[in-house]
């Protein structure tokens, strides 16, 4: 099959389609996945071709979903859970934590925790409170997970296979706003490594680093600082945990000015780590120090402030011009 | 904490003189009419703490319950005693380890040797256990050898045995956690078709849990092969059953639209009667059961824990004379079922027990450093490999010093 356009929302559709159809072992479960196919159609018409025992509309509780979904992977399952939205997860926060990342361990990995949880998250939609968050650091902090965004139609695809197909526990962080946002999907194509950052906009002055919906925002921004004659980077780290530091040596090596992008507070977040990491591997190297861009330490606003909360093209390019200032 | 508050929540089945009625069936069950929460709650028992086998024939009530082991012999006694006995001493001999500071911690079992025993010689091969950390004589029905389970309590690991070597799961200290592990397990198993059984063991403390709850709900939703084992040792360290629920514990499976069932804990021959049922129920895809196995901690919650603080000696003493062992050594002896040497056999079988378990305990090895690093994911992960190697060269660099 050659490349077809497809949306995010559909390419994620599609490749649950494609893991249902090749090992009848992956189940999905979540909160109105049946025949609702899901608040965002993510799983939409997939209960009418696999039935009712393999996606499967749970009870409306958290904890229990994937409390269950590790009770199926122990009995030889591979679930694919759906959580509603990003603010809905902490009820199973305490399974994630303290069941499926540490089991394999526990067991000197006598048992494997292949389960998939997919988190819409992300804000820019109008929505009220609890409905575009971004905690992925908080997933990322955990020993035990690997946690991994896509940024575009193909990665949604492709990323989604290799996390079904992970032997380890999976958080996949959906950016929401742009599940419609559409890309080429070669669903014949050899997909790249699942953690592994890629350049998806060359340049020479400075890297911006982002995942999932922060990388459009990045690459409007590099569009234009070339106007200014800035010769921005875009890199899409693609996964936060592993994070591909190599990759983002690589690119800072380079450009020798870094700034991180994303939505989710700054304050102890992925950039964080990022920019810690990176000044103790490259501090020959760096112009400037490591930036980062994102949320604020307070509550992710009501909506008609989210525009201001979010980091948007002129944040970043503001961020831009202070390294480049240095 | 109070004598009286204690005599309130005594098994009616203490008394002696009154009937056993136990929930006769799940319909019985499912229909009962709310009680008072005060209201002493029926159990079901078929030998009482005297030893005496209860009469089917004066108690109508249990017979569907004594069916179930109407095909146990005195030579199942003898093994169902045995059982007791060796976890016991095991028991005993892992506090007295954590006494000499061999073990960090230890949670014993002791007095709740009836309920495990019971309910874990109930179960198939091809069934399977979620735990506690308190199930020993749980692990000893499923032939985990009983050295696996003092590495986490010594220190040297979080577990460890492969939980699908004798169908028995990690000792889960999170608690309630298990009970959504053991219904998602059992919602595969039936997935599968098979007709194998999950059970869940949980105490009263987690049944305040709201795991517990869900895992109640999506096994009465989905239908799952699960039974749910509460020990209700009238402990959560040291709040009282009073501070964890209003109802009598088995009467909450009513709600959730499965049959819940109290049990004398302290009677093997009963938790084996009951969990078969269920076991069976489950089997024939009639769904979860709650069973309410009434027992008691006659120990400390584990040995950081001091049971003075809390209760009184009364109520210890009174639960002495219920103890699961005695009833069923008084048995055997009234009915002839064991003769003294098998109690001495037994004794030597305990002693050399307890010397291999010292033995072993005494030479568990530390595991090596570097297995921290070890199992953290099952496909590797970047940044576990970087510290690895980070650590090993940091710990390379002292004995680079030392050769000098």
């Amino acid at each position: 099959m050659a490349a077809v356009k497809m949306s995010i929302a559909k390419a994620l559709n599609e490749s649950l389609r494609k893991a249902m159809d090749t090992d009848p072992k992956v189940l999905i479960m979540g909160e109105d996945v049946g025949k609702l196919g899901g608040v965002f159609r993510i799983t939409d018409g997939l209960q009418k071709d696999f039935g009712e025992e393999r996606v499967i509309d749970t009870p409306l509780a958290e904890s229990g979903i994937v409390g269950t979904a590790i009770g199926l992977a122990l009995r030889g399952y591979r679930p694919v859970v759906e959580i509603q939205f990003d603010g809905f997860v902490f009820p199973a926060y305490d399974q994630i934590v303290t069941q499926l990342a540490k089991m394999h361990a526990r067991a000197l990995g006598k048992i494997k925790l292949p389960v998939v949880v997919r988190i819409p998250y992300g804000g820019a939609i109008g929505a009220v409170e609890h409905h575009s968050e971004s905690p992925e650091a908080l997933f990322a902090h955990v020993a035990g997970l690997k946690v991994v965004s896509p940024s575009n139609a193909s990665d949604a695809y492709w990323m989604l296979q290799q996390a079904i197909l992970s032997d380890d526990p999976v958080i996949f962080f959906e950016p929401k706003r742009r599940y419609w946002d559409k890309g080429e999907v070669d669903t014949d194509a050899i997909p790249g490594e699942l953690h592994k950052a890629r350049v998806v906009r060359e340049g020479a002055d400075l890297t911006l680093a982002a995942y999932g919906p922060m990388v459009k925002v990045c690459l409007e921004a590099a569009a234009a600082a070339a106007e200014e004659g800035k010769s921005v980077e875009v890199l899409d780290l693609r996964s936060m945990s592993p994070i591909d530091f190599d990759g983002i040596q690589a690119s800072v090596e380079k450009t020798r000015r870094l700034v991180v992008v994303h939505e989710a507070p700054v304050f102890l977040g992925t950039g964080s780590e990022i920019a810690a990491r990176i000044t103790e591997r490259c501090f020959y190297h760096l112009e400037a120090p490591v930036l980062r861009v994102g949320g604020f330490h307070a509550p992710y606003p009501p909506a008609r402030l989210e525009d201001e909360y979010l980091p948007g093209l002129d944040r970043v390019l503001d961020a831009v011009d202070r390294s480049l200032a240095f | 904490m109070t004598v009286e508050s204690t005599a309130a929540r005594k098994p009616r089945r203490s008394s002696g003189t009154k009937r056993a009625a136990g929930a006769a069936s799940a319909r019985k069950t499912a229909a009962a009419t709310a009680q008072p929460h005060d209201a002493e709650p029926q159990l079901v028992q078929l030998l009482t703490p005297e030893g005496e086998r209860v009469e089917v024939g004066n108690h109508p009530e249990v017979a569907e319950f004594a069916a179930f082991v109407a095909d146990v012999t005195t030579e199942d006694l003898r093994g169902l005693y045995r059982d007791m006995v060796l976890t016991r001493r095991f028991d005993g001999e892992a506090t007295a380890l954590q006494r000499q500071g061999e073990l960090g911690l230890w949670a014993s079992l002791l007095g709740q040797e009836a309920a495990q025993i019971g309910s874990g010689r109930a179960l198939r091969d091809d069934d399977y256990v979620f735990p506690t950390y308190r199930e020993h004589g749980v692990a000893w029905c499923r032939g985990v050898d009983p050295t696996n389970l003092l590495g986490m309590f010594r220190g040297v690991n979080h577990g460890g045995w492969d939980p699908n070597g004798n169908n028995f799961h990690l000792y889960t200290i999170v608690i309630g956690s298990q009970t959504l592990h053991a219904t998602g397990y059992a919602m595969g198993v039936a997935k599968d078709g098979a007709d194998s059984a999950v059970i869940a063991y949980f105490g009263d403390g987690a049944s305040s849990q709201g795991d517990v709850m869900e895992a109640f709900n999506f096994s009465a939703v989905y239908n799952s092969p699960v039974v749910f084992f509460c020990q209700n040792n009238q402990w959560a360290i040291s709040e009282p059953t009073e501070r964890q629920m209003r109802v009598p514990l088995y009467q909450r499976a009513q709600g959730f639209g499965f049959p819940g069932i109290r049990v004398d804990g302290n009677d093997v021959l009963a938790c084996l009667a009951v969990t078969r049922w269920a076991l069976d129920r489950a089997r024939r895809g009639e769904g979860p059961a709650l069973i309410e196995a009434f027992t008691y901690r006659m120990g400390a919650h584990t040995t950081s824990d001091d049971p003075t603080k809390y209760r009184a000696d009364e109520e210890t003493a009174a639960w002495e004379a219920k103890d699961p062992i005695l009833r069923l050594k008084a048995h055997l002896l009234a009915s002839g079922g064991a003769d003294e040497a098998f109690f001495e056999e037994l004794e030597a079988e305990s002693e050399a027990l307890g010397k291999r378990v010292r033995e072993v305990v005494r030479a568990m090895p530390d595991p090596d450093t570097m297995a921290i690093f070890e199992n953290v994911y099952a496909d590797g992960h970047a940044l576990v490999d970087e510290e690895r190697a980070q650590f090993a060269a940091y710990l390379a660099s002292f004995e680079a010093e030392e050769g000098h």
